[in-house]
């Protein structure tokens, strides 16, 4: 047996730790597996410190927001502004509360104007843990309802799709990831085509033909073609548009605000659907291959 | 307290030891920082905490196959943490090269000092980020930019931050 001098250990070891990882993506990506059980048991142990540091968070940060912004106002004596900093912790937490109570509001009012469209409300507990993809973490997961595919919106609009759905918390991939994609069209000319990531703040629209008229301000909304969101939701406005080769270079701000996402809702269907403005009652006939929808959870 | 002498036998570095679960917390704080705080602070998406963490104990061990071998639980950790779109081992295999790297500067140089921090800090992440992109385009078949103005801001930050994080972590060393 030939001996290794001590120190080449450490490079020995370094080559096999390395070829032992390529040969893992390797494997992922030749079987399309995504070694889900790390996956699981990873998120399972980081989600409960993740919801935890989310309520406790929103708690501070709602305090400082309010308690700290209204401080240097206050001009009167110390004793005066010490009743009045007493105060205004309560008045911070209460606008702190009424301004949750607002966006859920919000969700609930969407929600009810949907009644048809099965979906839960989910409070966004973690992002990707690195800037390889653009992830969010939900506190839901597959005892809710939820599964993989399913869409994921906010009353302002499209977020993106869940991509894994563990027991008690999701992944969803957000619309600017560079993997990530929605069947769009523009609201007025209804001039379709895919609306798509590249890993920045805006979106790109392709496949618009140089003929076609679009202009700056224009809405996206989405056409239900990719049979995960229904038709008309808002998907963004057309913020840059240049000529290209045969398509316009079409650039979209997107409609929901996805750096600062509090709270969301999952479509918890796998079906294609329709939303009520649509005026069409109608069951739409399933997709392809889609299981049966879960049973509808109410947050 | 252990020493190391450098390769040249003109001087000697320490080994630092730490207290007992020290590494294990770090790491798992930096993990769960990273995960919760683009939440509420966006801006912070651009720091890489795993990596700041995989350098400092790198350059405090000084011991290239504990450093690898943190590495390596780190980046895939990181990489279970960030969604079926990134495939285990694109951290993983970064992070194990870092760790390795950083192990072996700090057994021959004194990174002790601010400055030497802050500019390992920044080398090591460009490094991270090359490492990541030639995975990406070598065995995933995907096209990434080598460079862009971003990274260098990203690259100076994350240094910045690290001069910083790393006296706090100084305070977890055993006397």
């Amino acid at each position: 047996m030939v001996a290794i001098p001590s120190r080449h250990k450490s490079l020995v070891l370094l080559l096999g730790v390395i070829v032992l990882q390529v040969l893992m993506l390797a494997v992922q990506i030749k079987r399309d597996s995504e070694g889900r059980l790390i996956r699981v048991w990873t998120v399972g142990a980081v989600s409960p410190f993740e919801r935890a540091g989310s309520y406790g968070f929103g708690w501070i940060r709602d305090i400082w927001r309010h308690y700290f912004a209204l401080q240097n106002t206050t001009k009167e004596s110390e004793q005066i502004r010490r009743e009045n900093d007493a105060l205004k912790l309560q008045i911070a937490q209460l606008q702190g509360k009424a301004a949750e109570a607002d966006r859920l509001a919000a969700l609930l009012n969407f929600r009810q104007s949907q009644a048809n469209v099965p979906m839960i409300g989910a409070r966004v507990i973690g992002t990707g843990a690195g800037t390889a993809s653009l992830t969010i973490q939900l506190d839901r997961g597959e005892r809710d309802g939820i599964r993989k595919n399913m869409g994921v919106i906010t009353p302002d609009g499209v977020v993106g799709k869940v991509v894994e759905a563990y027991p008690n918390a999701s992944q969803v991939l957000l619309l600017t990831d560079k993997e990530s994609g929605v069947g769009a069209m523009l609201a007025d000319s209804r001039v379709q085509g895919p609306v798509g990531g590249q890993g920045e703040p805006l979106l790109v629209m392709k496949y618009v033909p140089n003929d076609d008229t679009v202009n700056l301000g224009d809405r996206v909304i989405t056409s239900g073609m990719d049979r995960i969101f229904p038709r008309d939701l808002p998907v963004g406005t057309v913020a840059e548009i240049k000529s290209g080769n045969q398509f316009k270079q079409i650039r979209v701000k997107p409609a929901a605000n996805l750096e600062r996402l509090e709270e969301v809702l999952v479509l918890l269907s796998l079906r294609p659907l329709e939303m009520k403005n649509e005026g069409n009652t109608g069951e739409p006939p399933p997709a392809p291959g889609a299981p049966n929808p879960p049973r509808a959870a109410k947050r | 307290m252990n020493e190391a002498f450098d390769i040249r036998g003109q001087s000697h570095i320490e080994v630092h030891k730490f207290r007992t679960g020290a590494i294990i917390i770090a790491t798992l704080l930096a993990l769960l920082i990273q995960a919760s705080f683009p939440i509420h602070f966006a801006k912070t998406a651009v720091l890489d905490l795993p990596l700041l963490v995989t350098i400092y104990f790198g350059l405090s061990r000084r011991n290239p196959s504990t450093g690898l071998l943190l590495g390596m639980v780190i980046g895939l950790l990181q990489d279970s943490l960030n969604g079926p779109t990134v495939p285990l081992g694109l951290y993983g295999i970064a992070k194990t090269i870092i760790g390795y790297l950083a192990s072996s500067i700090g057994a021959r140089l004194d990174t002790e000092h601010p400055a030497a921090r802050f500019a390992l800090t920044a080398a090591f992440f460009a490094a991270h980020q090359g490492l990541i992109v030639l995975t990406r385009r070598i065995l995933l078949s995907q096209p990434e930019p080598w460079f862009n103005m971003h990274l260098v801001g990203a690259a100076l930050a994350n240094a910045l931050v690290a001069v910083f994080l790393f006296l706090l972590l100084d305070r977890l060393r055993k006397n």
